[in-house]
């Protein structure tokens, strides 16, 4: 299992880059996963998404899709997509320390 | 990860439910993970953007063998009804949109959306028969254009 190191912290991920293992994410790490999936600045809009994300993993055990955390993040489709122009669900799952979502919508 | 798709165009050139949400499924699918998608409507394909047909399009119950259903059995009067009524169901339960919001969402997601100039022309349509959210009637050439350096896909 590769590892990459977040904040100073080593931690596990997969060969796309999600982390193995929630746990080991924090906080602090989110800026510099944002930055290698070309986000620059984390506004306060992308930590909805990425707390909202981050939520729900942790009450149902999956990230939503796109068309779920368009519904239920507070963000609209067109916004997601500002937002994480390479895939709102995949990148904010990824900068959140979750697995990649797994919905085919 | 080397060669990953980057883009794809996704002609859809029918008009039947089984025909039009896999190409829906597949632009939507490209753009979520990050992928540029272009959807060109042609043929019977304009249906799923057209205004006023949008709404009721079909699963064909004749000469669709995956149904499991006697030919005579699929012509029957309002067959085509009950069984696109009972797949919609389904589709719901699975999350996957009706074919207007379905086709809004894409729009949302940045792909576009376009129709067919031959097919406009020959059905004798125009612009104002199709949903806002269609960027633009585009000729073949054009299409190509747009596809340049991409996958392009026919359903």
């Amino acid at each position: 299992m590769p590892t990459r190191v977040y904040a100073g912290v080593e931690v596990t991920v997969n060969d796309e880059g999600f982390f193995t293992d929630p746990e080991q994410w924090r906080e602090e790490m989110a800026a510099e996963l944002a930055a290698e999936s070309g986000i620059a600045v984390l506004t306060e809009q992308h930590w909805q998404v990425v707390k909202h994300m981050r939520h729900e993993y942790e009450t149902k055990g999956t990230g939503p899709t796109v068309r779920a955390l368009g519904k239920t993040s507070g963000v609209s489709i067109k916004e997601l997509y500002q937002l994480f122009p390479k895939g709102p669900a995949k990148l904010a799952a990824r900068i959140a320390g979750i697995p990649k979502p797994r919905g085919c919508i | 990860m080397t060669d990953k798709i980057e883009k794809v165009s996704i002609v859809v050139s029918k008009g039947s439910l089984e025909g039009v949400y896999p190409a829906l499924i597949m632009a939507n699918g490209a753009r979520a993970e990050g992928i540029e998608a272009n959807l060109f409507f042609t043929f019977f394909g304009l249906d799923a953007i057209h205004k006023a047909r949008h709404e009721h399009i079909k699963l064909a119950t004749v000469g669709n063998p995956g149904l499991h259903l006697a030919t005579w059995a699929g012509g029957l009067p309002g067959m085509s009804a009950v069984m696109t009524h009972y797949l919609a169901g389904k589709l719901e339960k699975l999350d996957i949109p009706p074919i207007p919001e379905f086709l809004e969402m894409i729009a949302d997601t940045g792909a576009g959306l376009y129709a067919c100039k031959a097919s406009v022309d020959l059905f004798g349509l125009s612009k104002e028969d199709f949903i806002d959210q269609i960027k633009d009637i585009i000729t073949v050439g054009e299409f190509y254009d747009l596809a340049a350096g991409g996958q392009i896909i026919f359903t």
